[in-house]
């Protein structure tokens, strides 16, 4: 910490407001294509185990120990081949997303009851129709939890990847810490990478009342 | 608007094997167009099996099953599960979509326009006895149990289809709230005129909606006939065990004071005033009440007012008598 100084500088804070708004964008983005590849992988993968159960455990298997991988162990192996790019930034936050959401949209879809099931195909619905009007809108509020477990997590580890060049309010962390200590910067990307989280988590409770209307009648 | 719209729907040795087991064997009836034939037996008899087979939730073994002429097997499943309506004892409704969504469902998948759609599903939740403007945009869980099994029958007819499978449909409510969802059901039936199989463990239930019973037991058909006939004649031990010992009195359920051979003898100035007066489409179960709670033995039958003759205790036994 600098002599003299106090915790946070206010002064400063306030004239690098547009240093916050690019490292946001950055934050944002590295963030929704993370969940947003995870989620279209994790759906695949979702629907390969619900039509084969067999690939249950693999695929959990898989999953599970990429999520065990400390975020510094995988980019020190990625960078021999992808460098200091996005590309390996993501490849690691993808990874990190995949078990919460198979676990949940799995769990979601496998909740849907038989009767209801029956119902469907004994109506006549083809089994691509019973998937997207009976059992996704029904499963959608246990995606939507696991969605916003895993985007609560993503803009956590987001900040490490600035250790590669990447990382939106990682960035300012790490660049508090390389000028001796300066804490108004570290602290600043701190509470914004958690102010973030908070806001982006509200903005997908709003998203689940709104996609399932009925869950608030009962 | 009574319509024949019902099909006629055949089985013709229709058998279904499982592994190490035969569930249905080589099963024959033929229910004519706009009835409700009910399955009864007891449970593992095969009378799910059997009902399941005609909307090929589960493909037969062996035989076929015709609906007005044509092979079930022959039809693409999702078509001819769209032409058939399915009602199940869990009732299925879907939780995400409102009562007249739900209603909706056939006629949405095979492309009615939205306004036949919506005046049909106003038409059949009156039908159902649901007031539209209270219940249309309401979701399944804020209905009562029978509420929601009278959105299953509607959601079932709404395409008017011209068969009807219910499985167990009144088996998950109360008994007060099964008798009226059964009246309903009746009214319902004659009103649309379709042909309704229908299954059930409940021999009581089975001989007040049925026009034809089938009784089954161990995949097999013990007994095909109308209700009256069945208490009349069960072909054997198991089926006079299984519609009971009290099958006399059921009988007399279903028989009304018009069908008796009346005594015409005695002059209605000579029968005591505190006789039940009684009406030619009385059934002989209340008429028989009526006189013994009365404590005059016999009951004047009127049509109208015209003196018909008197009904007595010993008539009733001998209409018992004279089938079992």
């Amino acid at each position: 910490m600098i002599e003299g100084e106090p915790l946070i500088r206010w002064d400063w804070i306030a004239s690098h407001l547009d240093e916050f708004a690019f490292r946001l964008g950055e934050h944002v983005e590295l963030t929704v294509i993370a969940v947003g590849v995870g989620f279209v992988i994790a759906f695949a993968l979702s629907l390969l185990i619900l039509r084969v159960p067999r690939a249950e455990g693999p695929i959990t298997w898989i999953t599970g120990t990429l999520y065990t991988i400390p975020s510094l162990a995988l980019f020190a192996l990625l960078i021999p081949y992808t460098g200091l790019t996005i590309l390996t930034a993501e490849i690691g936050l993808v990874s990190y997303t995949l078990l919460i959401l198979i676990r949940n949209i799995v769990r979601g879809i496998r909740g849907v009851p038989a009767d209801v099931r029956e119902a469907a195909v004994g109506m006549g619905y083809a089994p691509r129709e019973i998937l997207w009007r009976i059992e996704v809108p029904l499963a959608a509020a246990i995606i939507i939890a696991g969605v916003r477990l895993a985007t609560i997590s993503t803009i956590g580890l987001v900040t490490v990847s600035s250790l590669i060049g990447q990382g939106g309010f990682g960035f300012l962390i790490l660049e508090g810490m390389q000028r001796s200590f300066f804490t108004t910067e570290m602290i600043a990307g701190a509470m914004l990478s958690v102010a973030l989280a908070i806001v982006a988590d509200a903005l997908l409770v709003l998203l689940q009342r709104r996609l399932t209307p009925w869950t608030r009648t009962a | 608007m009574a319509s024949t719209r019902g099909a006629t729907v055949e089985f013709r040795d229709v058998s279904k094997r499982y592994p190490g087991q035969l569930a249905v064997d080589r099963l024959s009836f033929k229910v004519p167009a706009g009835k409700i034939c009910i399955l009864v037996g007891p449970s593992g008899s095969g009378k799910t099996t059997s009902l399941k087979m005609v909307n090929r939730l589960i493909e037969p073994s062996g035989g076929s099953i015709l609906v007005d002429g044509q092979d079930v097997l022959h039809k693409e499943p999702t078509a001819l599960r769209r032409g058939i309506g399915y009602v199940i004892q869990q009732v299925g409704l879907f939780p995400h979509q409102t009562i007249a969504e739900n209603v909706a469902t056939v006629p949405r998948l095979i492309g009615w326009p939205k306004e036949r759609i919506d005046a049909r599903t106003e038409e059949l939740l009156a039908l159902v006895g649901l007031e539209p403007s209270r219940f249309a945009a309401r979701y399944p869980a804020q209905l009562s149990g029978g509420e929601r099994q009278r959105v299953g029958v509607a959601r079932a007819l709404a395409a008017e289809p011209p068969v009807m499978l219910m499985d167990e449909p009144f088996g998950a409510v109360d008994p007060i709230v099964r008798d009226r969802l059964q009246n309903e059901f009746l009214r319902i039936q004659r009103d649309q005129g379709t042909t309704v199989l229908f299954v059930t463990h409940d021999i009581d239930e089975a001989i007040k909606l049925g026009d034809r019973v089938a009784v089954m037991r161990g995949g097999k058909l013990v007994q095909y006939a109308p209700p009256a006939e069945l208490l009349a004649h069960p072909v054997n031990d198991f089926v006079a065990e299984f519609v009971g010992s009290d099958r006399g009195l059921k009988r007399l359920a279903l028989l009304t004071v018009g069908g008796v051979d009346l005594d015409t003898s005695v002059a209605r100035a000579s029968v005591s005033s505190n006789a039940p007066v009684l009406s030619p489409a009385t059934t002989l179960r209340d008429a028989l009440i009526r006189m013994l709670a009365s404590e005059t033995q016999v009951g004047v039958v009127l049509d109208g007012q015209r003196y018909v003759g008197v009904l007595t205790l010993s008539k009733i036994g001998k209409m018992i008598q004279s089938d079992t």
